[in-house]
């Protein structure tokens, strides 16, 4: 591949992101414009903002390398990441809305009435934050490594430099208009390319990958394309702890959850939410279709272990000339607007914790948030210099495995169960994120394991997630003199249609 | 317990239009403006019933959770058996993994494609059903 229209790729995508964020800055006066844009966007933005924002680096690079090397049994991460948000829709996006919080913490606080409850949520989103922001910040470096041959740092810097501009001079506003923006930069840069490989691809015989004559890596083609039958020793259990991490953590990360702040009323949540719905089924049928050409075009990926770049590889080898050189570099722009729309989104949250959590009391409003967001971004960029060698797409599902054993009972039952008392939701959110906790440590420090043990530590979900509700549940049944005094009154204010005025306690900003 | 939408039986504060017991003679009916039952004193409404957390309000919204909570169920057990199923049947049938349509292999068809639709769908009913829930829950707490 060409380096300079590469390296090109990412400048203009930089630039477009400052400028679009420097447009947006113009507007940003308030606390409140800073964190959630002042609850004033539209659904059809605030869900291409969604869209742009929740596909990371994992979705535009990691599922078709995933794809690519392992086969049928990764097409659960997309759906899952969909599927997500059908379940988020359906038992969270209106009553989180309703709740009138900023925060997973604002949020506990405001169901349990407990700083303690505050005070754990916290620190779980900036842990689920940082665990989220490493994998961009390396895949930055993978992919910068690979168009411009430059050492695996100097791009996770590069998008840390981008979204600390950002953020600092225009929070959540201007964030709102570059990850709307980046939705449709990455869909493109699928789709186009998409379309001149299938005619090249076509043109050669139509040859299909799940052909038994096909063998890449070691591995048939018909093995390849069917479910359950490679890649882990225990096939069945891998597939449903992906399916439980995927299903219920979507609605526990800190930089989705923040999100529905921003919509005017819960109504309006619940139509955004179902426009990412479809926003992300249309992007997420793209990524395996450049795992499945590559199986024909790119074997030697397998090999060598770069199955993550095959997005940027596959238009340069399989069209060429200027031609593929520019597909390529669209590619890469889309996996630049990736990682900087995710990491934008991640630290807004993060910063959002760090200040009001952590700082709140002798720094206030705006500057807290542009001190809280520094460290926001540093801390993973250290940690992603650091440690290399767990994949992309494996650390944000160890995220993802977190975030359902800790946010998705607080969330779920916080909204459905009246009965959750502090007890309760915090020996959920203990057992649940020390579980899934001490699982992800394991990983990342790269034990080996055999047989059993290994496959229930790299897949924690399918056993951390039901672990934390029993945790969640028996606490609650076993303290119900501790019930929030005032919760009859959080329950009207979190179900009830905004229209109808009823005495919703206390109301936020 | 309280059909999840629509009235509650024993609500008192409302009289459906033409209701007349039986045996009565049918009594003059005034056909006047609404307007002028305007200065009229408001019977007791709904919702401040459930703001005074009294035993009536909290049944109109233990009714209302209830009908959100049964719908978010059917909509997760749809799924569940419909998507999250599918490892369980592929492994059950091994043969399903085998039948080609327009010459993929199913589950791609299945996993790579159809899925998407499937889960819009399902999204785009129950946003219509919830908003129904709610302002069927609006019109009956907020009739004086």
């Amino acid at each position: 591949m060409n380096s300079s229209y590469g390296i090109t790729a990412v400048v203009l995508v930089s630039l477009a992101t400052l400028a679009i964020g420097a447009y947006g800055w113009k507007f940003s006066r308030t606390t409140s414009d800073f964190f959630v844009a002042s609850r004033s966007v539209r659904p059809a933005l605030n869900a291409s903002a969604i869209g742009g924002e929740y596909l990371s680096a994992a979705s535009f690079l990691g599922v078709a390398g995933l794809v690519l090397a392992f086969g049928a049994d990764m097409l659960w991460y997309p759906v899952g990441w969909t599927a997500g948000y059908l379940i988020l829709l359906v038992l969270v996006a209106a009553p989180l809305r309703r709740s009138g919080a900023y925060t997973l913490p604002d949020f506990a606080e405001a169901r349990l009435e407990s700083r303690r409850v505050r005070s754990l949520s916290s620190v779980l989103v900036v842990a689920i934050g940082w665990l989220y922001l490493m994998p961009q910040f390396q895949g930055a470096g993978i992919a910068l490594g690979t168009v411009a041959g430059t050492e695996p740092w100097v791009g996770g810097l590069l998008v840390g430099t981008v979204v600390l501009v950002n953020v600092f001079f225009g929070g959540m506003r201007s964030i709102t208009l570059v990850q709307a923006f980046q939705y449709w930069l990455k869909l493109t840069a699928l789709l186009i390319p998409v379309m001149f490989l299938l005619a090249v691809w076509n043109g050669d015989g139509a040859t299909s990958p799940a052909d038994a004559g096909i063998i890449t890596g070691g591995v048939s083609g018909d093995v390849w394309a069917s479910p359950l039958a490679s890649s882990s020793p225990h096939p069945l259990y891998t597939t449903y702890s992906i399916i439980v991490a995927t299903f219920l953590g979507t609605m526990g990360l800190p930089h989705v959850v923040v999100r529905f702040y921003t919509n005017p009323d819960g109504r309006a949540a619940r139509r955004t939410t179902l426009v990412v719905l479809g926003l992300l089924g249309i992007f997420y049928m793209l990524p395996p279709v450049y795992g499945a050409l590559g199986r024909l075009y790119a074997p030697d990926l397998i090999a060598s272990g770069a199955t993550d770049t095959i997005v940027l590889e596959l238009p340069s080898r399989m069209i060429g000339g200027l031609v593929g050189d520019l597909l390529s570099a669209l590619t890469t722009a889309g996996a630049f607007a990736a990682f900087l729309s995710t990491s934008s989104g991640l630290t807004i949250a993060v910063a959002g914790v760090i200040s009001q959590d952590v700082m709140g009391r002798r720094f206030r409003g705006v500057r807290a948030f542009q001190a809280a967001a520094i460290v926001a971004v540093v801390v993973p960029l250290l940690l992603a210099v650091v440690s290399d060698g767990v994949g992309v797409a494996r650390a944000v599902g160890l995220a993802f495995a977190v975030a359902a054993s800790t946010f998705c009972p607080l969330l779920v039952l916080g909204i459905w169960w009246r009965r959750l008392t502090d007890v309760g939701a915090i020996a959920g959110l203990l057992v649940g994120g020390g579980l899934s906790g001490f699982a992800v440590v394991d990983t990342l420090l790269q034990n080996e394991h055999a047989g059993w043990t290994g496959v229930l530590l790299t897949q924690p979900a399918a056993w951390t997630v039901p672990l934390a509700f029993v945790a969640m549940i028996a606490g609650s049944l076993i303290t119900q003199h501790r019930l929030p005094p005032n919760v009859s009154r959080t329950m009207v204010r979190l179900h009830t249609p905004e229209a109808v005025e009823l005495d919703r306690g206390p109301q936020r900003l | 317990m309280n059909p999840p939408t629509g009235q509650p039986p024993d609500n008192p504060h409302s009289d459906p239009p033409g209701d007349q017991s039986a045996g009565q003679a049918p009594q003059r009916v005034r056909v006047t403006s609404p307007r002028a039952s305007a200065g009229r004193p408001r019977r007791v409404k709904v919702v401040s019933e459930i703001d005074a957390r009294t035993r009536i309000g909290e049944i109109y919204m233990s009714s209302l959770l209830r009908a959100q909570l049964r719908l978010a169920s059917l909509v997760i057990v749809t799924v569940g058996v419909l998507v999250a199923g599918l490892p369980l049947y592929f492994w059950l049938f091994p043969g399903l993994t085998e039948i080609h349509v327009l010459g993929m292999p199913l589950p791609w068809v299945l996993l790579a494609f159809a899925v998407y639709p499937f889960l819009l769908g399902v999204g785009w009913w129950y946003v219509r059903a919830a908003e129904r829930n709610e302002s069927d829950f609006a019109d009956v707490v907020e009739r004086s």
